[in-house]
């Protein structure tokens, strides 16, 4: 109690000041009629007042001067002026008035002025009538300023009950629109009503400029006092098809801060009573289409968010780890992305992105808003035209391959506002040539890796021709070519032996000495000229130093082969004697069978060390 | 002409055999780095459990401030009041690792977060553990063997537990480092080359980096050069493999930090000292052998040996002197429980008290490495035939790691290789043996049928196959139109035939000829344990090791819940609490508080000082007067504790509690484990002890949870609390999470201590001064 009437006393003093200042009164304005309606639904503070101008002098006007005490010039997020439209509200953002801050002479000091200038300037007695919408992010005091999880959230509204205003006013009135009909006082002054939530001050009529009475209206308010402390988002444009944007919270509960223990018991058990201040969850509204949503923090990812959407909008629920009560911080970070032929247009060569500024989120005051739009490596010529003043400049970002960087381009806002999710726009040139850079990049990275390889394979990379080791390479390789020498005459020695084999298959069944013999004596030459090869090889084997180490393999292979071609030889000899002699065949096949035995034994030794020096 | 055509058919074979070996290799390393992904796709891409937080932490320390700042790091958030040396004190191998691969892509103008470096680096190492086996299988039993292993060990569980995606810890490039330097020295053996002898040295250096482990190395490579020389098979070439290693590895090893002069002082380093050393001498004694004649070198060997065993003996009394002087005999505790499987039990509760220090169970071996327990034995016997130096080691290798498995359960992941080589040498032999006999025995089957066909037809296959075999083929033709007599011999001599290649198979395995049936049952055999395998191994992926375990999921009827409650609470204590605040908890919790809520810590898992630790578990253990003054006097502003009895979640602090009792009862006598036990046994119910139920870890975990069902039923134990209804005096609740996992307690101020005096000794009857003194004697800091 003792703070409020403190504060009904400083604006006593303020009111005093104004007085004793304002005594000029501007031109010969006068507003017939003051409509004003203060919405407090939500911790954003929506006045929204409708002023008839009536011009009693002589000249024509064309500025109405709006007054705000300096107090609430702080907290001013948002201040559009738009001609009067009846009952329903349009706000066409075309049909807005300009506004513009302004110091006119001689007016009280603790005042700030802006200036709405009327589409056309106003003649005796004419009359027009605009609507006038001023939004509030941090007008809404909490208080007491500490509480504990189970009281309810109180906060403090002031106003004037009279339309500060340089003019004179013939008749206003003004309404107060709370969230829940739980009030705790409000100022009582005369014509003053209640309906339900709603308070209705006057109407007034016939008050001097600069007429104020101070009202304070101290009531229960549980709605999301979510505010963001910074919020980044970053744009980034893919001409490939996409926008990524990527939006950093720093959140925090702007309300009434919790004193004392939390327990989760009594939040589970009665989350209404004993939470009622704190908020669950925030809703981001964001465009259809959107794909690819994220929701984490620095930790990972949060899993309590929930995404539904149609065909014009789509919704994201998304909850904090906990419940955020009065002070409590959190940080978070979302993304999406959007088809790009949904927000990028192509205008006489250029092209233009027209997204919206501010965040998607529901109800959020946002204290400093950096927006940045990264553009493609190689735009050019870049502007910016945003529906309201933002501070901007220039960075460049490396991303995925970038040799030179991209243009960043970074506007800054403090104190925004739902209302400021407008679209906004941002121009450049790019060529679609700079799009293929980073693919012709990888494909020549790639490229230039392969010829690498392949040169590097290809080039005798020795030092000096003459070294130790280089000579032995090269004999090393000589020596391999007479191995495969040896290895060849030696599988073809094993044909000749199949020949053989063969040629005593054919007798058995045709009983065809003859040709038997011829075989035999076919076979006999080849394997001569063979052995003759396989000499000239081994020779230069043994003569070689590098084959020390493999030469008593290849002669034992050597060996092998010549001892498993006697055994054949002698075999063939046998059963062809039996055929001529006409002895028993079965006595010839019992004779066969031991040597047939040792044949197998034989050539399987002489595949195995075939083998065996192919792997060395 | 003919023999050109097939020389130049042969190397198309060979290319043809590198290029799919190649590829096969490349598929491995996608097979061993995508089944590591199933946690990512599953849960999120995180960094998993609590020692790979530290080390992002690390990581990120490392990123940030460059590789000096690093070394020199001081780390005032943990370990408060005492700080820890991070730069002195890790392995930084991994980090060093993750810190390059990320530096490389950001050079690269590739954003990837530290983060994202940090979950990926684990199964980019498996690839190229994978990859590594197969060069080592590969130099003990060629290419095929090889490539088996390295399949197996793409997939093997063991090694997928410590190195799926988010599992950022040390043994995620250790394993690799481990096959690559055994690799490498193999290598050595084999070529002798001082080339690889060097590269061996680098790498071992590597392992030093990564990971505590490496003291296997330094005592196995030793071990084996030891049985190379006593089973005769010294050659330069060892020399050339040990000593560089030894030399070059040592001086490398002490280079790091964590390392140091512990790379010549501690005990576990003095058997490659010692092997050295009998190394040059026995290079000496061959040296000796080769100058001298026999008999003069007899005369020689009796005089160096009668000489050389006195001072032999004489070095070892003071070498075992020195060592029995230092109480743990110059081993280090882990390294003593590997020695002495009861040492931790009985002396360190705090090597105990982790469950990754536990022997493993049976079914843990089925689970972690599945079939290949049964490969093993086959594989072993694999490599006797014949006996390399090479086998022998990977022998060695298998029988060192199955006893340090059945230590401890954290090493079967040095088993799991070892198995995996070992497996895959077995399936290699098997899978040999079997196809050749089918080929064998299907061309002699082609053959018959072709003669039947006609001679024509046979000329015609004939170039098609390859020219030798089907020679063979013909050979055994059996003609059982023309003659049924001789068809019958034919047979006989066949069976003969293959009787003796069955003899004589022990000798010379490429004899072993099965019959077609026999080999086409064992084929598939093998094929359907294999299926097994990969079967159980992408389900072991799947389910049962690629849990983060800081976000828990179960499936109810209403689908996937999800538990995140951990990083609620780490969320909440970064963003709601003061920057310098410090937090107590249990130090399992320690590394994820420092790394996720970013706040001092009391304890971490880095369990270097047993005194600090001892007092916060004293603290626990105390009742809440005496354990505020504790953690007041740790200026401790907040206390953690983890609580599952609201959803069964077992591994909570009250499982862990008597842990905690037994650590600080170590340091603190008047903490006594039978005080929290009744008849032995640790219960929280009505039952429980009054000690037990009004000590500080009681109350906090149960504070109001008598009121979430009026019962007070906890879940994990299955019992109705034995205190329901308390007040807490010093502590406030200040956060608890949405499953009430973590609930978080700040101290009150100081000034509410007397009022909190006096109702106590309102509430109970002894007198405020007795319970003074008696409560001051129970603070370990005065």
């Amino acid at each position: 109690m003792g703070v409020r009437r403190k504060m009904a006393l400083r604006f006593d003093l303020i009111i005093f000041t104004i007085l004793l200042f304002a005594s000029p009164v501007l031109s010969d304005l006068i507003l017939s009629k003051v409509d004003r309606r203060i919405d407090l639904t939500s911790q954003i503070v929506r006045i929204t007042s409708t002023l008839k101008v009536e011009n009693e002098g002589s000249e024509p006007v064309s500025e109405v001067l709006l007054a705000f005490p300096d107090l609430q010039v702080k907290d001013l997020a948002l201040l559009k002026a738009s001609p009067h439209e009846g009952k329903g509200k349009v706000k066409s953002l075309s049909a807005s008035l300009p506004v513009e801050n302004v110091k006119p002479n001689g007016m009280p000091a603790a005042l700030t002025f802006y200036a709405v200038k009327l589409p056309k300037a106003l003649g005796k007695g004419d009359s027009y009538t605009f609507d006038v919408l001023a939004v509030f992010a941090h007008a809404l005091r909490p208080f007491p300023e500490k509480i504990t999880q189970a009281d309810i959230q109180l906060v403090v509204f002031q106003e004037s009950a009279f339309y500060l205003t340089p003019y004179v006013v013939k008749v206003q009135s003004l309404s107060v629109k709370l969230p829940e009909s739980r009030i705790e006082s409000y100022t009582k002054l005369e014509n003053t009503k209640i309906h339900g939530s709603e308070i209705k001050y006057g109407p007034y009529e016939n008050l001097p400029s600069f007429s104020y009475s101070p009202i304070v209206v101290h009531f229960e308010s549980n709605q999301p006092f979510a505010v963001a402390q910074e919020v980044v988002r970053e744009i980034e444009i893919s001409h490939w098809g996409n926008v990524q944007v990527t939006e950093h919270y720093k959140l925090v509960h702007g309300g009434a801060q919790n004193k004392g223990e939390f327990s989760r018991l009594d939040y589970q058990a009665r989350p209404t009573i004993r939470g009622a201040s704190a908020f669950k969850y925030l809703i981001a509204k964001m465009p259809p289409r959107v794909h690819s949503v994220y929701y984490r923090d620095e930790i990972g990812n949060i899993s309590t968010s929930n995404l539904w959407g149609d065909s014009k909008k789509t919704e994201l629920l998304i909850e904090p780890r906990y419940p955020l009560f009065g002070g409590w911080r959190t940080a978070f970070t979302i993304g999406y992305g959007l088809p790009l032929k949904d927000f990028l247009f192509e205008l006489e060569g250029n092209r233009f992105l027209n997204i919206t500024f501010g965040s998607p989120m529901n109800e959020l005051v946002i204290d400093n808003l950096i927006v940045k739009v990264v553009l493609p490596e190689g735009s050019g010529d870049i502007s910016v035209s945003a529906p309201f003043p933002v501070n901007q400049w220039e960075e460049t970002k490396l991303s995925h391959l970038d040799l030179t960087g991209r243009p960043v381009v970074v506007l800054q806002k403090t104190n925004v506002v739902p209302e400021h999710n407008q679209f906004f726009q941002v121009y450049y040139k790019f060529s679609k040539l700079s799009m293929l850079r980073e693919p012709f990049m990888l494909i020549f990275g790639f490229f230039s890796l392969f010829v690498a390889g392949i040169v590097y394979m290809h080039v005798d990379m020795s030092i000096s021709k003459s070294s130790a080791a280089y000579l032995a390479r090269l004999q090393w390789d000589e020596v391999q070519a007479a191995i495969q020498q040896v290895e060849n005459v030696i599988n073809r020695c094993l044909t000749t032996h199949d020949k053989l084999e063969a040629s005593l298959r054919d007798l058995s069944r045709t009983g065809d000495v003859q040709a038997c013999k011829a075989a035999r004596k076919a076979a006999d030459g080849l394997l001569k000229e063979l052995s003759k090869e396989l000499k000239l090889v081994l020779s230069f084997l043994q003569s070689s130093s590098a084959a020390s180490q493999i030469l008593p393999k290849v002669e034992e292979l050597v060996a092998k082969e010549k001892d498993l071609q006697e055994k054949v030889m002698a075999k063939h000899s046998t059963v062809v004697d039996c055929y001529e002699k006409k002895t028993g065949i079965r006595d010839s096949e019992n004779r066969v069978a031991a040597q047939q035995q040792k044949i197998t034994a034989l050539r399987q030794e002489v595949e195995n060390l075939l083998e065996l020096i192919d792997e060395i | 002409m003919a023999a050109a055509a097939k020389a130049g058919e042969a190397t198309l074979r060979h290319a043809f055999g590198n290029v799919l070996s190649f590829f096969i290799l490349l598929l491995i390393g996608v097979l061993a780095f995508s089944i590591r992904l199933f946690s990512v796709i599953k849960y999120e891409s995180v960094i998993h459990e609590f020692d790979p937080y530290f080390n992002y932490r690390v990581t990120q320390f490392l990123t940030k401030n460059g590789i000096y700042d690093f070394w020199n790091w001081f780390d005032d958030r943990t370990w408060y009041p005492l700080g820890r040396v991070i730069g002195g004190t890790v392995y930084p191998g991994l980090t060093l690792t993750a810190g390059t691969i990320w530096w490389l892509l950001n050079s690269l103008n590739i954003p990837l977060s530290v983060e994202t470096v940090c979950v990926f680096t684990a199964p980019i190492f498996s690839a190229f553990a994978s990859w590594a086996t197969y060069l080592l299988t590969k130099e003990v039993k060629g290419a095929g063997a090889g490539l088996t292993a390295a399949a197996l060990l793409a997939m093997v569980p063991s090694y997928i537990s410590r190195s799926v995606a988010g599992s950022y810890d040390n043994e995620a490039v250790a394993i690799f480092a481990l096959i690559i330097t055994f690799y490498l020295y193999i290598k050595t053996l084999n070529t002798g080359s001082l080339f690889y002898a060097t590269l061996n040295a680098i790498a071992y250096f590597y392992m030093v980096c990564s990971w505590g482990g490496y003291t296997f190395i330094i005592n196995l490579i030793p071990m084996h050069v030891l049985l190379c020389i006593v089973t005769g098979r010294y050659s330069s070439r060892l020399y050339i493999a040990y000593a560089p290693l030894v030399v070059l590895g040592t001086l490398l090893a002490a280079l790091v930090p964590v390392v140091g002069f512990n790379a010549v002082m501690t005990s576990e380093h003095f058997a490659s000292f010692l092997v050295f050393i009998i190394l040059h001498v026995v290079a000496l004694v061959y040296y000796i052998k080769g100058i001298l004649s026999p008999k003069m070198f007899k005369v020689a060997v009796t005089l160096v040996v009668s000489v050389g065993l006195v001072v032999c003996c004489a070095v070892i009394a003071i070498l075992v002197a020195l060592v029995a002087s230092s109480p743990t005999k110059g081993w280090s505790g882990r390294s003593l429980s590997l020695l002495d499987p009861t040492y931790a039990s009985k002396y360190i509760p705090i090597i105990a008290s982790v469950s990754e220090h536990q022997p493993p169970t049976w079914p843990s071996y089925f689970m972690d490495i599945n079939v290949l327990a049964f490969l093993v034995p086959a594989g072993i016997i694999a490599c006797f035939l014949p006996l390399s130096d090479a086998s022998s080691f990977v022998v060695l290798y298998i029988v060192t790691s199955v006893y340090f498995s059945g230590v401890m359960v954290r090493l079967m992941l040095v088993f799991a290789p070892a198995a995996c080589i070992m497996s895959g040498i077995a399936l290699s032999q098997a899978f040999d043996v079997f196809t050749r006999s089918i080929k064998f025995q299907l061309l002699r089957i082609l053959g018959f049928s072709e003669a039947d066909a006609g001679d024509g037809s046979s000329a015609n296959v004939v170039p098609e196959n390859d020219a030798v075999k089907v020679d063979k083929s013909e050979e055994t033709i059996k003609e059982r139109p023309s003659r049924k007599n001789k068809k019958k011999e034919k047979e006989q001599m066949e069976k003969a035939q293959a009787e003796k290649t069955s003899a004589k198979s022990k000798t010379e395995k490429r004899l072993l000829v099965l019959p077609m049936e026999l080999s086409v049952i064992g084929l598939l055999l093998l094929v359907f344990m294999g299926a097994f395998y990969v079967v159980h191994c992408v389900w072991a992926a799947a389910e049962a090791y690629s849990a983060p375990s800081i976000v828990l999921t179960s499936y109810t009827h209403e689908g996937l819940h999800v538990f995140d409650d951990f990083r609620e609470a780490y969320a909440w204590l970064r963003h709601n609490t003061e920057v310098d605040d410090k937090v107590a908890s249990w130090w399992d919790y320690g590394y994820q508080t420092t790394a996720m809520a970013n706040r001092t810590v009391i304890v971490d898992n880095n369990t270097w000082n047993n005194t600090h630790i001892a007092t916060v578990g004293t603290a626990m253990s105390s009742p809440e007067k005496a354990a505020w003054e504790i953690f007041n006097s740790l200026d401790v502003k907040y206390v953690l504790v983890v609580f599952g009895g609201l959803v069964g979640y077992p591994s909570d602090d009250i499982n862990k509690f008597l842990w905690m009792v037994r650590i600080g009862g170590g340091v603190f006598p008047h903490i006594k484990e039978p005080d929290y036990l009744r008849d032995g046994q640790y219960r929280i119910d009505s039952q429980a002890t009054p000690t037990m139920l009004n000590c500080l870890m009681y109350k906090l975990s149960y504070y109001r949870f008598v009121e979430t069902d009026g019962k007070g039923f906890d879940r994990v134990r299955r019992t109705e609390i034995g205190k329901k209804y308390f007040k807490l005096t010093h502590f406030e609740e200040v956060f608890t999470t949405h499953h009430w996992m973590v609930r978080i307690y700040k101290l009150k101020p100081s000034k509410n201590r007397i009022r909190g005096k006096m109702k106590k000794s309102k509430s109970r009857t002894s007198t405020p001064s007795s319970k003074r003194s008696g409560s001051r004697k129970k603070n370990p800091w005065q």
